[in-house]
């Protein structure tokens, strides 16, 4: 396959040029830059016969994205989601890659559901799906799962989200345990006391809603705790969807003094407000809620300086029915996978955030962090692509979403920018007709 | 020459010489136990008393006919079966025992410094049969000998001590001799099964059995102290068993010559897995008998023996 004349942006290798990129199977062969005649040609020259050539003039060639946060719903809850739909989202998205977390029904606390989560994916077909084994059995936060025989059977780190773990002793054994596996930890960092009954951001719009709060210290009491254990045993931690402005602020200065700690946030908390709760908008209710514009600047100003990792969507699909509930009764949750690439775009031209940042925040750092391969368009690399139109303009509706569940905070809004052709292992796996 | 220290506290206070020494007095006290009547009258008229605060088979069993076999008088008390039952507390305890006149006190007790406590305040001698999860001295000598025994030498041996170290009284006590006698020591744990700090020991640390086992003369499986595991530091057994189990598998990977020790009692099925114990390359036996000499020397120049003797 050649991708011909994109304007190719490798995050690993931070450049950004006009070129050419040959794919063989299921690696890249080539990268060709335009003017590099004698290497362009001579391998042109040795193109096969029937080989497909896309013509990528004017689009953005992009490592497939790497979305580190999703929630696939099987086994257990396939009313909501499947592996299969989730993995036909995510192309559509321009995803090629996916960590799904381990709160499905049974929880993936053992061998036998990671396989079968590597089996489903393996029959869909569609995109690299890593399974997130669970910290605890059962997700109950007593006994700790069988880490090592799930890495043996695929899992590429550990975590409690949903369900986060409250005792800081077992916090700790759970880091000290999984690093003996070589597994990341993924903390979903919530006082459970703190956040109690609450479902959305406290403040003067909870009152006057007449909805019961979640504090910004139901989050920074545990981003505290999440990385004083981390401190203190040496041993890395990554702290999951950071929603306030004091979250950001207690990683700055544990970066500054050498803490590994990383961490990540999602578009919804990077471009939307507790505002949107407005008329009981049950599509802006999610785990951590929208918080306040002073808290999303101060997450746009982290994520700029690098204090934020990568981006994740926290995929959460409800059905229409769950959605339909009370705002005080619905899920928390809401689906991201194909407006992930728009809310890139949107950062990059409402807050001027260099494109190369955004890329790499979704492809080469979340790769780094699970310790698998992606994120880059070099020689060898896995021809996982995706071939963007920056300028694109559609509107999110319901018959434009692939998941099984419609309930995304962007609904109706205009996105920028959408994925063309995905491409994953050298195969085109999600062409847009459109 | 007279043995200069009337007790036994720890292996970190001691230095190679000494240890070497009680090695070699091993030797000549081994003998004794082979013979139609074991028995030598060199602690005729001593009295020692053993202090078992916590369960013990082999090491209670072991002092007991090392003193026995010495001709000392022998008397052992438990927790259960004691005053202890009736909230006395240690130290009130040794103030009665004292008042009896003994010549050696031996202490086993749950918590870690009790020795080295009773050491300070009696004239008698006192031995450590393991305090908490700070030292077993003798345990880490019987296994010294054993590995000597079997190697003729000490210096330059990879020894893996795998398992629970942190709670591990053996494991300390074999680091620090193991250390001073020149062995190379490599500790084998899950994270959550090693010493806040343990880089700091000067030994190697993996959290891997299989690419360690086959570079090792001397693996040395140690128990799963269920008893002082409170809170979550392991998943399961059988994952336990199948990342630092000793398997018939890992048995195979062992190089040629190398040898298995356990401290005991051991977990079946945990950190021994079906016949890794009974192997021909288990030395476990030859621990236990050891452990009755080890004890003998120990007991003899403890209580003012010479260490030239033979």
């Amino acid at each position: 396959m050649w991708i011909k004349g994109a304007d190719i942006l490798d995050p690993a290798v931070k450049k950004r040029f006009i070129g050419d990129i040959h794919v063989v199977q299921d690696r890249i062969k080539g990268v060709y830059p335009l003017g590099d005649h004698s290497r362009d040609e001579k391998a042109w020259a040795e193109k096969v016969p029937g080989e497909e050539v896309i013509d990528a003039q004017g689009l953005l060639a992009m490592p497939g994205m790497i979305d580190m946060h999703v929630h696939f719903r099987e086994p257990g809850f396939e009313y909501k989601e499947d592996i299969l739909s989730g993995s036909m989202a995510a192309v559509a998205g321009g995803i090629t890659a996916v960590a799904c977390m381990a709160n499905t029904s049974p929880v993936n606390d053992d061998p036998a559901i990671t396989r079968f989560i590597l089996d489903k994916a393996d029959q869909a077909g569609l995109i690299r799906v890593f399974p997130v084994g669970a910290v605890t059995k059962g997700l109950e936060g007593k006994d700790l799962a069988e880490m090592g025989r799930m890495r043996q059977a695929g899992i590429v780190a550990v975590s409690d989200d949903g369900m986060p773990v409250q005792d800081a002793v077992m916090l700790r054994r759970a880091l000290e345990y999984a690093s003996t596996f070589g597994l990341m930890l993924i903390s979903h960092a919530q006082d459970m006391g703190l956040s109690g009954k609450g479902v959305m951001n406290e403040g003067a719009l909870s009152a006057a809603l007449g909805l019961e709060g979640i504090p910004w210290a139901a989050e920074d009491v545990m981003v505290a705790r999440d990385i004083m254990v981390a401190e203190y045993t040496g041993l890395s931690i990554h702290i999951t969807h950071l929603s306030t402005r004091g979250s950001i602020e207690l990683v700055r200065q544990a970066k500054a003094r050498g803490v590994k700690v990383t961490c990540d946030v999602t578009p919804h908390h990077l471009l939307l407000t507790e505002a949107m709760v407005k008329g009981y908008n049950t599509n802006a209710k999610m785990y951590p809620p929208l918080r306040r514009e002073d808290d999303r600047l101060a997450l746009i100003e982290g994520f700029r300086q690098g204090i934020i990792d990568c981006i994740v969507t926290d995929h959460a699909p409800h059905s229409y029915d769950e959605k339909a509930l009370d705002f005080d009764l619905a899920p928390f949750g809401v689906i991201g996978l194909q407006t992930l690439l728009p809310a890139l775009i949107r950062l990059h031209l409402d807050h001027g955030i260099d494109l190369m940042r955004l890329v790499d925040s979704v492809s080469v750092t979340p790769a780094g962090i699970l310790g698998i391969e992606g994120g880059s368009l070099c020689p060898g690399a896995r021809a996982d692509i995706t071939l963007v139109d920056t300028k694109d303009k559609w509107v999110l509706k319901p018959e434009n979403i692939r998941s099984k569940a419609h309930n995304s905070a962007f609904l109706n809004q205009t996105m920028t920018g959408s994925a063309l052709y995905t491409i994953v292992a050298g195969q085109v796996v999600y062409k847009n007709e459109n | 020459m007279k043995w200069p220290y009337k007790d036994l506290i720890g292996i970190q206070g001691m230095d190679a010489g000494e240890i070497e020494t009680i090695l070699e007095m091993t030797t000549s006290f081994k003998e004794i136990s082979k013979r139609d009547i074991k028995k030598v009258p060199v602690l005729r008229g001593k009295t020692v008393v053993l202090l078992f605060y916590e369960p013990s088979t082999r090491t209670r069993l072991s002092f007991e006919l090392a003193a026995k076999r010495l001709s000392a008088d022998t008397v052992a008390l438990g927790a259960s079966g004691s005053s202890f039952e009736k909230g006395e507390t240690i130290m009130d305890a040794i103030d009665n025992v004292m008042a009896m006149n003994p010549d050696c006190i031996v202490i086993r007790y749950p918590y870690a410094g009790i020795p080295e406590k009773v050491s300070r305040t009696v004239p008698c001698s006192v031995i450590n049969a393991g305090d908490g999860y700070h030292e077993h001295p003798t345990q880490a000598l019987l296994d010294m000998y054993s590995i000597k025994e079997r190697f003729g030498y000490i210096q330059g041996l990879n020894v893996a001590i795998v398992g629970d170290i942190v709670h591990s009284r053996v494991a300390r006590s074999n680091v620090y001799g193991l250390k001073k006698m020149g062995a190379k020591v490599t500790l084998v744990a899950p994270g959550t099964l090693l010493p806040y700090g343990v880089q700091g020991w000067g030994v190697r640390v993996s959290h891997e059995l299989d690419p360690v086992i086959p570079q090792m003369d001397v693996v040395m499986m140690l128990r799963v102290q269920k008893e002082r595991i409170l809170g979550p530091f392991l998943s399961t057994d059988r994952e336990y068993a199948q990342f630092y189990g000793l398997t018939k598998k890992r048995v195979g990977m062992m190089g040629p010559g190398a040898v298995i020790m356990h401290p005991g009692p051991m977990n079946r099925g945990v950190e021994i897995v079906h016949e890794g114990a009974d192997f021909s390359r288990s030395i476990i036996l030859d621990q236990v008998e050891n452990g009755l000499a080890v004890r003998m020397a120990l007991l003899y120049l403890s209580l003012g023996g010479e260490t030239d003797v033979d």
